[in-house]
């Protein structure tokens, strides 16, 4: 039987993730960086723990939320931070 | 340790701009730091570039430095962060809003632009404030700026003109042409120039006050606020000199990021946050903006600035003719550096001034208290 799949936005495209993955690994599937930092530069996780802030991305509407301590949900909608 | 024309005790953005004029003078210069450059009140600073209205000699002094920054403003570098956005002096009932009209009309007489927003053009100006406000009034030369690397460029420029920087170097006595350092070296020099910010150790009886203030900066939120906002009854809560007071106070930076003032305290020397003051700062800062509620604030730090009573800095001679003072500069010492620096210059080489030094010498309070 296949893992159960949920279904979020990213950057207002759809994708399909395995239940129970992060924020900052479904927007690793979709190549969309978390932010972009104040020089202009793409930026993704990288502790992965919630320390170096750079996985900071808008999910639903709240800016800076650190997506590598979020966890998918059904119809989600996360955007790169600008 | 050859002699020197002029030693200056304290590498902030008032000792490194004087540093800067001075050695433009042609004067032979050291400079003595105990800690980082602009580490001390001037880290402590919003870095508001702010023409205020509270004496004709506050008006002067900090109209002439705005001036001053206005000027250089083409040649700073980019990491100071200058921006000439304008302060919003926001009115939230009537009696505010004629002191709208009263600040204008003084501003006027000075030659300061100013403009009369009305409750429509004021949220226009800036939509994630309250509704209900009465209006404000629209300063928009006024500017703002990181303190810390405004202090280390004029620092640079005055190395590049030949200033000596000690760095970690405390002074522990000054005065008579010498200056003593807690290592047991000293140096000799004509005239000593005391710009120590809030640290007034070296000459305790100084009639200056330390009164404590917390900031608060948050992460980014690119165009949530537009101009330098602040609340009319700043002016009041800032002119009590006794009782602990909070005010709206708000700076949007280069990055995004939002810094959110301000507090007053007395008698707390502590550079400890005292979480009641930091609420009640934020509580009054959502009162004006409700949307602040939810942002995420990402550090708070403390610092003291240094008050006179009269609430103008001492800049000038003292009774010991080799001790010269740029000291008390109390909220404005961002604002009031590069008038100071020349206003000190002037004062150490008998030029005349721009404008008249008379209100900010030492001498106008009694002089034993400024005798090292």
């Amino acid at each position: 039987m296949p893992d159960p799949q949920v279904v979020i936005h990213v950057n207002g495209s759809p994708i399909s993730v395995p239940a129970g993955s992060m924020l900052s690994t479904a927007l690793l599937m979709a190549s969309a960086p978390c932010r972009i930092s104040s020089t202009g530069e793409p930026r993704t996780a990288l502790c992965g723990m919630g320390i170096c802030l750079e996985c900071r991305a808008i999910v639903n509407g709240v800016p800076h939320t650190r997506t590598c301590q979020t966890v998918c949900q059904e119809g989600m909608r996360v955007e790169t931070q600008p | 340790m050859p002699g020197f024309d002029l030693a200056i005790v304290g590498a902030g953005i008032v000792g490194c701009a004087c540093a800067l004029e001075a050695a433009r003078a042609g004067l032979r210069v050291v400079i003595a730091e105990r800690g980082v450059v602009g580490g001390g009140t001037t880290a402590a600073g919003m870095g508001h570039v702010v023409v205020m209205d509270d004496s004709p000699a506050q008006l002067a002094l900090t109209a002439y430095s705005r001036s001053l920054w206005r000027t250089m403003a083409p040649e700073l570098p980019a990491g100071v962060e200058y921006e000439s956005r304008g302060t919003l002096w926001i009115a939230a009932d009537d009696e505010e809003m004629a002191e709208v009209f009263s600040k204008q009309t003084t501003y006027a007489r000075a030659g300061i632009a100013s403009q009369v927003l009305d409750p429509r053009e004021l949220a226009e100006a800036e939509p994630y404030l309250r509704s209900g406000l009465a209006g404000a009034l629209l300063v928009p030369d006024d500017g703002v700026l990181y303190p810390p690397v405004a202090a280390e460029y004029f620092l640079s420029e005055a190395r590049r003109l030949g200033v000596v920087l000690l760095s970690d170097h405390e002074v522990v006595r000054c005065g008579k042409g010498r200056v003593q350092f807690a290592n047991g070296t000293s140096i000799e020099a004509e005239r000593i120039l005391l710009a120590s910010g809030a640290h007034i150790d070296l000459l305790p009886s100084l009639p200056i006050q330390k009164r404590k203030g917390h900031l608060l900066i948050t992460d980014r939120y690119p165009g949530v606020v537009s101009h330098q906002l602040v609340e009319l009854g700043y002016l009041k809560s800032a002119h009590k000199l006794t009782a602990d007071s909070v005010a709206f106070n708000i700076q949007p930076r280069l990055t995004g990021q939002l810094l959110i003032g301000s507090s007053r305290q007395y008698g707390d020397e502590s550079r400890e946050i005292n979480h009641a003051i930091l609420r009640s700062m934020l509580e009054r800062a959502i009162e004006y903006m409700p949307y602040l509620k939810g942002l995420s604030g990402i550090r708070v730090w403390t610092g003291h600035r240094a008050a006179t009573a009269d609430k103008l800095p001492l800049i000038g001679p003292t009774a010991d003719h080799t001790l010269f003072l740029a000291m008390g500069f109390e909220g404005l010492g961002i604002t009031n550096a590069p008038g100071a620096a020349v206003l000190a210059i002037d004062a150490l080489l008998n030029r005349a001034s721009v404008i008249d030094a008379a209100p900010y010498l030492p001498s106008r309070i009694q002089q034993e208290a400024v005798h090292a």
